[in-house]
């Protein structure tokens, strides 16, 4: 019960910083919102047994991503507070919000036929579940290994393309 | 049996994403398109950790990792992408991007 109470706290407080993000007129407000979003979802990972993903989450999302998106706010010294395009029915707003109310619908339609399997326990995933040491297994021993080091071809790339993007002159 | 079902994380995964979708479309400023799409793969990583510990593999962990780090290297690509467009332009606002506009 105190797991459940957990959970549905952070949820709520994860939706809450999630909407603050949608709506502020502030990118700095926004961007803080999100870091906060993404603490209340760390701490939802710990509470489904991902240790190594909660921790993660807080060092690359909240840390890294988290500060590159502020460097980049300052870096860009926005004066003016951004308009909200909330209570103007512009056809973009009406247009959005409609196939976000779509892809809801598809999104419940796929809930609903999922259903509540139920999560297993504690005891049954075992005390293994979600350290670092199942989680590297499942890596380096099982079919993720390849992915795995794509990944670090994307991290490379990225890091290279974000390199050439920001210089001046090459 | 778990206290907390698949169906919640699965509901509060499909809001998170749907607050995502919502500000991709109708928000103006590329800096919040851009942590709204962070918002969306934030959802995304929730959906695989609840669908892991439903099976009780390991593998959607990985996947987590993996969609993070892909979304560590959109953020470098994407943010450097906004100086530059800051630079030409003098504004992230997606309106004043239309220099493809015939």
């Amino acid at each position: 019960m105190f797991e459940a109470a957990l959970f549905y706290t952070f949820s709520a407080l994860a939706i809450t910083a999630g909407v603050l993000v949608v709506t502020l007129r502030n990118p700095i407000s926004s961007a803080i919102a999100l870091v906060s979003s993404f603490f209340c979802l760390s701490a939802i990972y710990a509470i489904l047994g991902a240790h190594f993903v909660a921790v993660i989450q807080v060092l690359v999302y909240a840390g890294a991503i988290m500060v590159l998106f502020l460097f980049v706010i300052m870096l860009l010294n926005l004066r003016e507070e951004v308009a909200v395009p909330w209570g103007d029915f512009s056809p973009r707003v009406v247009v959005g919000f409609m196939t976000a109310a779509l892809l809801g619908g598809g999104i419940i339609l796929a809930v609903s036929v999922v259903g509540d399997t139920g999560l297993i326990s504690a005891a049954e995933a075992g005390a293994d579940y979600g350290t670092i040491r199942s989680v590297g297994m499942a890596i380096f021993s099982g079919q993720f290994l390849l992915p795995f080091e794509a990944v670090s071809a994307l991290l490379t790339v990225g890091v290279v393309g974000a390199v050439v993007l920001g210089k001046r002159n090459l | 049996m778990e206290a907390v079902g698949l169906f919640p994380v699965l509901v509060v995964s499909g809001i998170l994403f749907l607050l995502g979708v919502v500000g991709v479309l109708t928000r103006r400023n590329l800096l919040i398109v851009f942590m709204s799409v962070e918002l969306m793969l934030n959802a995304v990583n929730l959906a695989f950790v609840g669908f892991s510990r439903s099976t009780g593999a390991v593998d959607g962990h990985v996947f987590a990792i993996l969609v993070m780090a892909v979304a560590a290297a959109e953020a470098a690509v994407g943010l450097a992408l906004v100086i530059l467009l800051y630079r030409n332009r003098l504004s992230v606002h997606m309106d004043d991007l239309d220099l493809l506009k015939g």
